[in-house]
Formats: C-alpha cells, sequence, structure tokens
C-alpha cells in the first residue's frame, strides 16, 4: 500500500526574492546578449546556464577559514567567537589618505550590489554564491593612491584571543594571513568587496564585516575579515604562497590546464556534491570569467605565472 | 568460550564499528543528500575511509606489542583478521577516490600516480598491504617459512609511506598526522628496544614481529 509523502523542501532550498528577482535580470542580460548587445552587467558575468545558487546553509557552514581551524566546519562552529565591532582598518603605504579609519566611515554612503558569483576553492570543489558587495575600485579610490601604487596587500585580523586556529601550534602559517592584488586587477569591475550574502550581513564564519571577492582566482586569493590595506610598489607576499610556493603562486587565476601538486584541476565538484549525484563539471579557464578579465594578462605565461 | 576467540570476537566488532557508522551516515545521506556525508559526500567518504584504513593498519601494528604487554598469546590469533580488515578499509578508501575523485578514469589515476607525489606514497602502501594480504594464509606462510617474516616487514614500509601519503596531503593543521606519527614511531622504539635486549641477553637474533 502506498501512501502519499508530500516531497519536502528544506526552507534553505527556497529562493529569496531578492535573488528570485535577480535571476530574472540575469535572464533579461542574456536574452539582451542573445540580441546582440555587448553589454552584460557584472552582477551575471560569467554565469553559465546550470549555475544554481549554492543553498545557503551550505555556503555558510562548510568553508575554509583557517584562522578558526582547518576543519571546513569550523568556522561555523567558532567564528561567534569574533568580536566585529568597532572595526578599524589601517590604510598605508603608496596613497595621499593613509592612517586608521573606522569600518563604518570607510563604506558610508557607497552602494551595495548584489553580485552572483561561481567560486571556485583550490581544492577543487565549487560554489554559485549571490554576494552582496562594493567595486573595490570605489572603495581604493578614495585613499588617493599615487603613481607608485602598483599592487595592492590586505591582512586579516590577527587576534588569536578570539580566532582559534591563530592559537594552534600544529599550524605552518605565519599569521595574520596576507593576500594581494595587482592594481588592475583590484580595479577591475568584478573585483568586489564583499559586505554581505544570500541578502543578509556576511556571517563571522564567512569573513566579517568585509572580504575580498575576485571571482576569477582561486578561493583563497579572496582574504577575509581585513584590517589592513597597503598600497604598494612591488608584489607583495601572500600566505599560502610563502607557506607552499610550488603549489599556490601569486596570482592563482582558475586555470584547468595548470595542474596543482595535489588536485587536477581540471575539473571540479560543485557542491552540493552527492553520493548518487557527485555534480562533477570541467573547470573553466578564469572560472569562466575569461571574457572579461583575460585581457589583464594578456601575453604572460600563465603556467609560470600560476 | 576460550580467551583467544572472545579477543577475536571482541576485535572484530570493534573494527567494523567505523564502517557500520558510515553505513548509518549513507543510508541518511541515500534518504536525504547532505544529512549523513555534508555537501561534498566524496570528500567526506574517501577522508573518512582513508584516516580509518590508517588506523587498521596502526592496530594491526600494535597486535604483537599487545602480547608482550600483556604476557597473553591469544592476540598473535587475531593479527590476520585485523590486517584483512585493514585492508578492506584501504580498498574502500581507493575505490572512492576512483568514483568520486576520478570519474573511474584510469587514465587520470596513472596521471595522479605519475604527478603526484603524495598519490604515489599512499599506492606504495597499498601495494605493501596487497602482497601481505595476499601472502597471509597459513598455506603461505609454510611455503615461504623464513620468507614470510621477511617479507612482512613490508609492515614497516606500508606504514611509513601511508604517513607520508598523510603528511604530504595535509595542507595545513598537523596534529592528526603528528599523533598518527608518534603512535608508528613509539611501537618502533618498543620493537628495537625489545631486540636489542633479546640480542645484549642471549648474543642472538630473535625473529622479528
Amino acid at each position: 500500500m502506498s501512501r502519499y509523502e508530500p516531497a519536502s523542501i528544506p526552507s534553505s532550498e527556497i529562493t529569496p526574492e531578492s535573488l528570485f528577482l535577480n535571476r530574472r535580470a540575469f535572464m533579461r542580460n542574456s536574452a539582451a546578449l542573445a540580441a546582440g548587445a555587448s553589454l552584460v552587467s557584472p552582477a551575471s558575468a560569467g554565469l553559465q546556464p546550470d549555475d544554481d545558487v549554492t543553498p545557503e546553509q551550505i555556503a555558510t557552514s562548510y568553508n575554509n577559514f583557517y584562522e578558526f581551524g582547518t576543519d571546513k566546519g569550523d568556522p561555523a562552529r567558532y567564528a561567534h567567537e569574533l568580536t566585529t565591532e568597532p572595526w578599524r582598518v589601517t590604510v598605508s603605504g603608496e596613497a595621499g589618505k593613509t592612517g586608521e579609519f573606522d569600518f563604518d566611515d570607510i563604506i558610508k554612503g557607497m552602494t551595495v550590489e548584489e553580485r552572483i558569483y561561481r567560486f571556485r576553492c583550490v581544492e577543487a570543489w565549487s560554489m554559485v554564491v549571490p554576494w552582496m558587495g562594493i567595486p573595490l575600485k570605489n572603495i581604493l579610490q578614495q585613499f588617493e593612491p599615487n603613481g607608485n601604487a602598483r599592487f595592492v596587500e590586505f591582512k586579516t585580523l590577527l587576534r588569536p584571543s578570539e580566532m582559534r586556529g591563530q592559537r594552534s601550534f600544529f599550524s605552518g602559517i605565519e599569521w595574520p594571513y596576507v593576500e594581494g592584488l595587482r592594481l588592475d586587477e583590484a580595479y577591475h569591475p568584478l573585483t568586489i568587496m564583499v559586505t554581505g550574502m544570500y541578502g543578509k550581513t556576511l556571517p563571522n564564519q564567512n569573513g566579517a564585516p568585509w572580504r575580498l571577492m575576485v571571482p576569477w582566482k582561486y578561493g583563497f586569493k579572496s582574504i577575509k575579515s581585513i584590517v589592513s590595506i597597503r598600497f604598494t610598489e612591488r608584489q607583495p607576499r601572500n600566505t599560502w604562497n610563502m607557506l607552499a610556493p610550488n603549489e599556490y603562486g601569486f596570482y592563482a587565476n582558475v586555470n584547468p590546464a595548470v595542474s596543482h601538486p595535489r588536485w587536477s584541476q581540471a575539473s571540479e565538484r560543485r557542491l552540493p556534491s552527492t553520493l548518487f549525484d557527485p555534480n562533477t563539471r570541467p573547470t573553466l579557464p578564469f572560472n569562466g570569467y575569461a571574457d572579461e578579465v583575460a585581457g589583464l594578462y594578456a601575453g604572460m605565461d600563465l603556467a609560470k605565472y600560476y | 568460550m576460550k580467551p583467544a576467540l572472545t579477543l577475536k570476537v571482541v576485535l572484530a566488532s570493534l573494527l567494523s564499528a567505523p564502517l557500520l557508522w558510515l553505513a548509518w551516515r549513507v543510508q541518511l545521506d541515500i534518504n536525504q543528500p547532505g544529512t549523513g556525508l555534508g555537501p561534498d559526500a566524496g570528500e567526506t567518504l574517501v577522508h573518512y575511509l582513508g584516516e580509518w584504513s590508517l588506523v587498521m593498519v596502526l592496530i594491526a601494528f600494535t597486535i604483537s606489542p599487545m602480547r608482550r604487554w600483556t604476557g597473553f598469546s591469544g592476540w598473535l590469533r587475531s593479527r590476520r583478521m585485523v590486517g584483512l580488515f585493514a585492508f578492506a578499509y584501504v580498498v574502500l578508501h581507493i575505490a572512492s577516490y576512483l568514483v568520486f575523485y576520478l570519474n573511474l578514469s584510469w587514465q587520470a589515476l596513472f596521471e595522479d600516480f605519475v604527478e603526484r607525489a603524495y598519490i604515489t606514497a599512499g599506492m606504495l602502501a597499498f601495494f605493501c598491504l596487497l602482497l601481505m594480504t595476499l601472502t597471509s594464509t597459513r598455506g603461505w606462510q609454510r611455503r615461504l617459512r623464513a620468507r614470510w617474516y621477511q617479507l612482512h616487514q613490508l609492515i614497516y614500509l606500508a606504514i611509513g609511506s601511508a604517513l607520508v601519503h598523510l603528511w604530504w596531503l595535509t595542507r595545513d593543521g598537523y596534529l592528526e598526522v603528528a599523533l598518527y606519527s608518534l603512535w608508528f614511531v613509539l611501537l618502533c622504539v618498543e620493537r628495537w628496544a625489545g631486540s636489542a635486549r633479546f640480542i645484549w641477553r642471549t648474543g642472538a637474533r630473535q625473529p622479528p614481529g
């Protein structure tokens, strides 16, 4: 005897209205593109037709943020120990306006946009996440970088009392976490400083109060919980490169052709990846954003500058 | 029940516990994807089985010291079974890697074997255990005689390369692999100290074990 059971839909599967509307905007843009229009808004650039948004519950509970531990559940487990108010940011280096600023003052009056981006981790898993953020260019330009500024370096908060991963004896990482971009990469319209996701304030485990998002690079470039911005003439160091230079470069552009000593980068598991639906798909050059960003690297040997 | 048999039954149930727990999680995940194995089911499976493979091999390596510490020779009656358990976990570990990471592509496996040193180390451990499993029967023990003991010294290479496999694949956070390494090192020291004492006392070599 069979019994009727209604399909149970977890609340995480129900698309928030803002996303739903955004998907319509995406369709509109795609239609415009098909009709011969040349402009795709950054909000949906690079998205493929089968790029479904990853459930919020997964994006906020399964990620790497070694400041809170090396297990992917650790950030969601322990990030509540972090205080994000007040949040001070030091700006230094080759710029006209340097000093210590309050985070709220920096972003005051700036427009936060929603961007649905593909997110590719160097560990060969990926997600599609609706971020809310501000183009990094808008943020950086208010500090009036001078002619010597060719790179920008970011640092994560160093606060072992609230970030238990930084207290770990068994970590080889030299805290605080540092990352950097070439200034033209930082000024690219796709590069944003994220302050929220899924229509909400950015949770601690995802890098509150603000984090970088560079969708064509492996996830470790998108540094979280930033407290320092420094404009430099020379290429800054970056944490994973210092730890294992043969594995992680400065550029870290998503590239299926450059194999990694740990993971083949030819394909990726789009989460959720389940037993009967591993959801494995080929990895795209520049994570699908080649049309927008390949020009930044014209003439460079990407196997050498990985 | 004889003590040796009792021990064997207890060990068998303990060693199957991680598999039963995994079966339960797989069952949950089949009913509702994501609940039992998390958002990345393949990775969860591969890591879980890999970690338990290492623990099983280390347990097999701990059997003969247990005999020395407890003075109960019945431990040795379970050693083959523990080794077979270890091999079963390793086979499941590799099978899930093949299915979820390599999409059953033998070419990808070959590439991994050649290009990724940690895979090469892991495969070396597998081949050692394979040889030991194939020759683990009484028949082979009789046929190979003294050579059987020599062959089964491969356990050192198997555990050593399994540890290297784990060291190389750990990105950061070395606590676990440090603990497993310590376990192995302590057992090695115990064996060498034991045989050194034996040689000093009798001037003879004892069969390794």
